[in-house]
């Protein structure tokens, strides 16, 4: 079992492994809260207060909270990559391409069609 | 036949080393993955939500603009509560893994307080709207906004209807195995809200009010 532990590299650091628990711990909940606070609490105030641009805004905003989402897949969803989670973990890769091609082709699609397709644009008289 | 048992012994046997140690380990592994399954696929439900709300942001027809109608603040307390009722569960999680029944019932109220408290918020927050004729009708931006985050509000619905049946279960039954793997997919389950929140509070409420 010991060696299983280090063969994954999930052996928890410094503490004894009487619970078994190294991917839930209530300190692993804590950083993650903590964490999780902070990533929100920032972009709140940067548009809040209103102090820098709002582009500058908008791309903070969304850096952090893909960054918080990664912190709450890592410290409250337990992913890692232990072996007991390939499945998990393919599921989720799958999952995140699938959700990339969906919401990155209709933006570019419906962002061309408002471009090209505007009333006043169309060859009305070219019948 | 003989070797497929080996290997299936030592499978469960690396499992337990890695993952406490669970009884009925190898059903409720594959109870869990099936259930992270269904849960990839509402991600993908709410990849087109987000889709659709992105390219009808534009559109108010004449209506407001999420600027004039997002209240940050009540999004803020929202966000708190459904982040510090991702934490609650937590504890309510190690609380099972220590076998603390009681503790467990207590941490899942407090989890089912803070749900109700973000779903009161955001149900006042649809009716202001309505109240003031901004309705999913009025234009393509609101129908957008109140598909995408009306979806989300009865996914923490159905969480606490859920969460109030699961308590009864411990309630009644105790930390039995079915009920830990009940507990395990509920969390997955409450988890996943809170990173889909994480997406609508700044798609639609920062980006929004940016």
């Amino acid at each position: 079992m010991a060696s299983a532990d280090v063969m994954h590299g999930n052996a928890p650091h410094g503490v004894p492994h009487g619970d078994g628990e190294a991917h839930a711990s209530v300190r692993g909940y804590v950083t993650g809260f903590v964490l999780s606070v902070l990533l929100t609490a920032v972009p709140f105030a940067l548009v809040m207060s209103g102090t820098v641009p709002a582009a500058t805004a908008v791309a903070v905003a969304i850096g952090l909270a893909v960054v918080q989402m990664v912190v709450h897949l890592v410290y409250f969803l337990h992913m890692n990559r232990a072996s007991s989670q390939s499945w998990n973990m393919a599921a989720l890769v799958f999952t995140v391409i699938i959700v990339a091609i969906l919401v990155i082709g209709s933006l570019w699609i419906m962002y061309n069609m408002n471009v090209n397709m505007m009333p006043g644009m169309m060859p009305v008289d070219a019948t | 036949m003989t070797v497929d048992i080996r290997l299936a012994a030592d499978t469960a046997l690396l499992a337990d080393a890695e993952e406490g140690h669970e009884e009925h380990h190898d059903t409720a592994s594959i109870v869990t993955l099936g259930f992270w399954i269904y849960l990839m696929s509402d991600c993908v439900l709410f990849a087109a939500l987000f889709a659709t709300f992105t390219v009808l942001r534009g559109d108010t027809a004449g209506g407001p603009t999420g600027r004039e109608i997002f209240g940050l603040p009540n999004v803020a307390i929202e966000t708190a509560c459904l982040l510090v009722s991702s934490f609650t569960y937590g504890m309510a999680m190690i609380a099972a893994e220590r076998n603390r029944k009681s503790e467990v019932l207590r941490w899942l109220g407090l989890t089912l307080l803070l749900g109700l408290g973000f779903l009161s918020l955001e149900i006042r927050e649809f009716a202001d709207l309505v109240h003031q004729g901004f309705g999913p009708e009025r234009s393509g931006f609101l129908s957008g906004f109140f598909t995408l985050v009306g979806t989300h509000g009865f996914h923490v619905f159905s969480g606490i209807i859920w969460m109030l049946v699961l308590m009864a279960h411990v309630a009644y039954r105790g930390l039995t195995p079915e009920n830990r793997t009940r507990l395990m997919c509920l969390s997955l389950f409450w988890h996943f809200l809170d990173i889909i929140w994480i997406g609508v509070f700044t798609i639609v409420y920062l980006l929004g009010a940016a």
